[in-house]
């Protein structure tokens, strides 16, 4: 079994779905011959051909309409949008067609269709290549939207999203593409979507977050344990939509809840997480709850981007005012 | 150094003209001379024709919701219908009813789309058709991925779709232009130039001569032909598919035809347009040229046009009916809001589709 980085996840689900399922094809732009810009679809054109890997023009808005088309005719498209800054062209195929075409159509039609796109900052990038646009996606129904930490779960998930019937936006944490290395066996086991996975047990606090922000809260969390304090730290994975019983039923057992995300915080997943939780877990909070996010302001260039970023410290920081709150 | 690299022409067509007289010469189409397919052809022009009166006359009477007309666009919609095969695949706009009468649609799928009830979309006829589509040239993308899973999957089945003038100017009719080129794809583009998107007049639109050259730019084979002219547009419509089956590529056909009718039920065209340009257009209009050379031909008469009519009016009624026993009798139900959302439904809908079916609209559905 070979130990791999999230984007190797990436590929090698890619993969395995190819061989085994002849419909699935890899469209967008340099994922052929390039591999991507991030090497995720590396080497996937020359094992299984140019009308499988398709190179696209330059055009996001015909990525995705295209994608519709293709996934309504009985393709399972997997589309790359090169960054996450630049999705927002797709947003009228994704949102008006892909994620309602079964409903307009009382189930004539489905859209299964994969956007992925290498998402978040962190990596010293150029201009709008840094941003984290989950609740984009988030807000629209119709649409799941996914996002792996970790090489198993890029893996796992990935498989998910392109066996769905229905359209996935699977957002890559680009920070943590190459931050750890894992086992991870190809025997085509997919994860469940619409679930959390809870990767720390604790009794204190809870944390919830999601992406490239699992590093520094699983950091935090160490942190924490130094001054006994015990937090169990939730990756919430499928942020559209999101699993609130895991959640509440950790609450239920800390009384404490810090939401962690990188995108801004007004409208954020985090505020829908904090709204479940006071519709179905209040009784259990022994303290307000917190969020630490990245800023509502622009994503800074990369001289400041780290700034911007929730960093271990401000998890630390928000975990220990809720155990202080009296 | 100078050089011409590239040069380039658009022909344009047409065969009956505004009279209904044949052209001369040898380039005739075969279809001008068999009078037994331009009469069943003529016929279903005709029944859209009063389909779409009684449609409008629906809404002013709020039996209907807002109905986009298609009024005057009869020969350009039955040309592009007629010349498709069924496993071909059709991605409307939102008001080529002919067309997709032709491919089995029923005018009561038209009516429940139309009259607020998404079982519309759900419609008789191929069921690899795309759904009505009111943003605006996305359906041409769509077309393009289509058209793309046949050519990969080596079917020889093409894809067929329209826009209008209007929406011609949106990047999605130009990057469906794009990728036809780049990937030779069987896709057929109809620009139906109605010379108005909503208010604005193809003379504001750009200031190119002709809204076929788009497709030229992209490397496409493109064409203008007159839209009241069914032989004419039903020719080019037959060149287009014929090579788009045949592994030759995409092309883009441009039918010349006016918007007779209001844009929707919710305009008043004569907020901004002459009433002369519509009387001016009136004397171009579809039927009247086909009606008259199929009568030179011997083929109509007065009587058979009053029999026509009546059975249409006949037909139309008994959709209408159909229509409004399915609204009133068999009603969707509240759930059919959460159910298509997703295969699986999330947890999340079926608490909010519980909430639903404890507060259902007062007076129920309308």
């Amino acid at each position: 079994m070979a130990e791999i980085t999230l984007v190797e996840g990436v590929t090698l689900a890619l993969a395995h779905e190819m061989e085994a399922d002849p419909t699935v094809v890899v469209f967008g732009e340099d994922v052929g011959v390039n591999g991507g810009v991030f090497r995720a679809t590396a080497g996937l054109q020359q094992k299984f051909g140019d009308d499988r890997v398709l190179d696209t023009p330059l055009a996001e808005v015909m990525i995705a309409g295209m994608c519709v088309g293709m996934a309504a005719q009985g393709m399972k498209p997997v589309a790359e949008a090169q960054f996450e800054g630049f999705m927002y062209p797709m947003v009228d195929h994704i949102v008006n067609h892909a994620a309602r075409l079964r409903h307009r159509t009382r189930g004539r039609m489905n859209c299964p269709v994969v956007f992925r796109a290498p998402w978040g900052g962190g990596i010293h990038a150029p201009e709008h290549h840094s941003d984290s646009n989950e609740a984009t996606w988030a807000h629209f129904p119709g649409v799941r939207t996914v996002i792996p930490s970790s090489p198993s779960r890029a893996y796992g998930l990935l498989l998910a999203a392109i066996r769905d019937p229905d359209p996935v936006v699977f957002l890559e944490p680009k920070r943590i593409y190459r931050w750890q290395r894992e086992e991870v066996e190809d025997n085509g086991e997919e994860l469940p979507l619409d679930v959390c996975f809870v990767l720390r047990d604790g009794t204190d606090v809870t944390l919830v977050t999601w992406g490239a922000m699992v590093k520094e809260t699983m950091e935090a969390a160490v942190e924490l344990e130094k001054n006994g304090v015990s937090a169990e730290v939730i990756d919430v994975a499928t942020v559209a939509p999101i699993d609130m019983e895991t959640i509440v039923e950790s609450v239920e057992k800390t009384g404490r809840c810090v939401i962690v995300h990188e995108a801004p915080k007004h409208c954020g997943v985090g505020g829908e997480i904090a709204a479940g939780l006071a519709d179905k877990g209040i009784w259990h909070l022994k303290a307000p709850i917190k969020r630490v996010t990245g800023y509502d302001t622009v994503m800074p260039l990369y001289r400041s981007e780290m700034n911007y970023m929730p960093s271990t410290e401000r998890i630390v920081h928000a975990a220990n005012e809720t155990l202080e709150f009296e | 150094m100078a050089a011409t690299i590239a040069s380039f022409k658009v022909d344009y067509f047409q065969f009956l003209d505004e009279e209904g007289r044949l052209a001369d010469g040898a380039q005739i189409p075969a279809l001008a001379r068999d009078t037994r397919q331009l009469e069943s052809l003529y016929r279903l022009m005709t029944l859209t024709r009063v389909f779409d009166k009684k449609a409008v006359a629906l809404q002013r009477t709020g039996k209907l919701g807002t109905y986009a007309s298609c009024l005057g666009h009869e020969a350009a919609h039955v040309a592009v219908g007629s010349a498709m095969r069924e496993e071909d695949c059709f991605a409307p706009m939102y008001r080529e009813y002919a067309a997709q009468f032709f491919r089995g649609v029923k005018m009561s799928d038209v009516l429940m789309y139309w009259g607020g009830d998404e079982r519309g979309n759900d419609f008789s006829g191929p069921k690899h058709d795309f759904p009505w589509c009111v943003p605006i040239a996305t359906q041409c993308l769509h077309a393009a991925g289509a058209a793309l899973a046949y050519k990969l999957h080596g079917q020889p089945r093409v894809a067929v779709s329209v826009v209008g003038d209007g929406g011609s100017s949106k990047g999605d009719f130009l990057e469906a232009i794009n990728a036809a080129s780049a990937w030779k794809l069987p896709l057929v583009l109809v620009i139906v130039n109605n010379q108005w998107a909503i208010s604005v007049p193809r003379s504001k639109q750009n200031s190119a001569r002709t809204l076929a050259q788009k497709g030229i730019a992209g490397g496409l084979p493109s064409v203008q032909v007159d839209g009241n002219d069914l032989v004419a547009s039903r020719w080019a419509m037959d060149k287009a598919i014929a090579a788009a089956r045949e592994g030759r590529g995409a092309s883009v056909v441009e039918m010349l035809t006016y918007r007779l009718s209001d844009h929707t039920t919710a305009d008043d065209a004569r907020r901004y347009r002459e009433q002369d340009e519509v009387d001016t257009a009136w004397n171009k209009e579809p039927l009247t040229r086909l009606r008259n050379y199929l009568t030179d031909q011997g083929h109509w008469d007065q009587v058979k046009e009053e029999e026509l009519l009546s059975e249409s009016a006949e037909r139309v009624n008994a959709a209408v009916a159909e229509y409004q026993d399915r609204i009133d009798n068999d009603p969707q139900p509240i759930d059919a809001m959460f159910n298509y959302m997703f295969k699986n439904l999330p947890h999340h809908l079926e608490e909010q589709r519980e909430i639903a079916r404890r507060f259902p609209a007062r007076g129920g559905q309308h």
